[in-house]
């Protein structure tokens, strides 16, 4: 499966079938850090994502310390 | 995953929470959070006038919206701050929003109002851009707001926003930052009161409701931030709450319950006069965004 990074964007190819607990482990991201998009959908981390599926990977920590 | 309120599937788990919802009851998991967060705080008061200090990021999107959906009719301000393609876009996200709407969203430059922006207010201090836009949109949000005749200015802060600065201000005990970090902070003359609606939702659940609820939001990251200390923060307390469900809100909850009054008791407010230059209450004769400008604006 095709999936995508933010910030800075890049791509990454994962043979699928996995769980989005598995994709996050495998490229060592903090699942409380990022949110998982399967299409235009949240998935939760038990979701099962197949090869052929399109991945969002989108960070969600943000700011400066400015306020 | 189900929904742990209507058992269908479920589109995001809370570990904090030992929970997870479908779309509709997560929405609804965060309108109660601000609703306890409003009153537990006592943010805002019935039929008051509230002023959203928008970014056209996730936090501040989300907040005004879920204040609007609990029927605070909360209006919105955006600050062009200059820094580039990020300001341009993120002040378009704003507009968007808020025409989407028919939600009244003023734009105020920096540079027109001020004659500088931020990058050259970083490059004259020579310190840390994120210092200089801070101090800017705190004294513009609470400047505009008075003029506006608003009571309350709510931002976007977040959970993990306040576990950071928390985390931080313990790090380096920094005790007047201490006492003065609350979720509510009252106005007094010259100053709106400002408040955190967001306080009980971490930065994943307020992204989390704007992907649901279909906001487009700013994604890219300020090109001024990277490598900040507030980040590392932020990185350092996700570690532990990934092993740690309910860590950080523990550490911010307890703040405010337990040790908060002691540094505040330790540290009484500053008696203020007014800034010479723009007349805003300042401990000395200048305050520290007349004197940033005198610099910047050159
Ligand atoms: S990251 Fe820093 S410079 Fe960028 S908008 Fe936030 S406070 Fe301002
Ligand atoms: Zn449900
Ligand atoms: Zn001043």
């Amino acid at each position: 499966m095709r999936v995508v990074l933010r910030n800075p964007r890049r791509e990454v190819e994962v043979a699928g079938p996995l769980t989005v607990e598995a994709l996050l482990r495998r490229l060592d991201l903090n699942p409380e850090s990022v949110l998982v998009i399967a299409g235009d959908t949240l998935v939760p981390r038990d979701a099962r994502l197949e090869d052929t599926d399109e991945v969002e990977i989108r960070p969600v920590i943000s700011g400066g310390s400015g306020g | 995953m189900k929904c742990r309120r209507c058992r269908a599937a479920a589109v995001i788990d809370l570990p904090r929470h030992n929970a997870a919802f479908c779309t509709e009851c997560f929405r609804r998991h965060c309108r109660e959070q601000v609703r306890r967060a409003l009153d537990e705080h006592r943010m805002v008061r019935e039929g008051e006038r509230v002023l959203v200090a928008v970014s056209g990021g996730k936090d501040s999107l989300a907040c005004w919206d879920l204040l609007r959906a609990l029927g605070i009719p909360a209006d919105g301000m955006v600050i062009g701050l200059g820094i580039g393609d990020y300001s341009r876009d993120s002040t378009r996200y704003a507009r968007d929003f808020a025409e989407a709407r028919g939600w009244p969203l003023q734009v105020v430059d920096v540079r027109e109002r001020f004659g500088f922006d931020v990058p050259t207010a970083a490059a004259a201090t020579r310190r840390a851009p994120c210092g200089a836009c801070g101090l800017t949109k705190r004294h513009l949000f609470n400047q505009v707001a008075i003029e506006g005749g608003y009571d309350v200015l709510a931002t976007g802060h977040n959970l993990d926003d306040e576990a950071a600065v928390l985390l931080g201000n313990v790090l380096h005990w920094e005790e007047e930052y201490l006492a003065r970090q609350r979720p509510t902070l009252p106005g007094r003359d010259g100053f709106v009161r400002k408040v955190k609606p967001l306080v009980r939702l971490s930065e994943r659940e307020t992204a989390a409701y704007c992907v649901v609820s279909g906001i487009d939001y700013q994604v890219e990251e300020c090109p001024m931030a990277a490598g900040n200390r507030h980040l590392a923060y932020k990185e350092a307390l996700n570690a532990v709450e990934a092993r740690s469900p309910g860590t950080k809100a523990a550490f911010v909850a307890g703040f405010w319950s337990r040790a908060h009054r002691r540094f505040a008791e330790a540290r009484p407010e500053p008696t203020l006069g007014a800034c010479t230059g723009c007349g805003a209450p300042t401990p000395g004769t200048v305050c520290a965004f007349c004197r940033l400008q005198a610099r910047a604006a050159g």
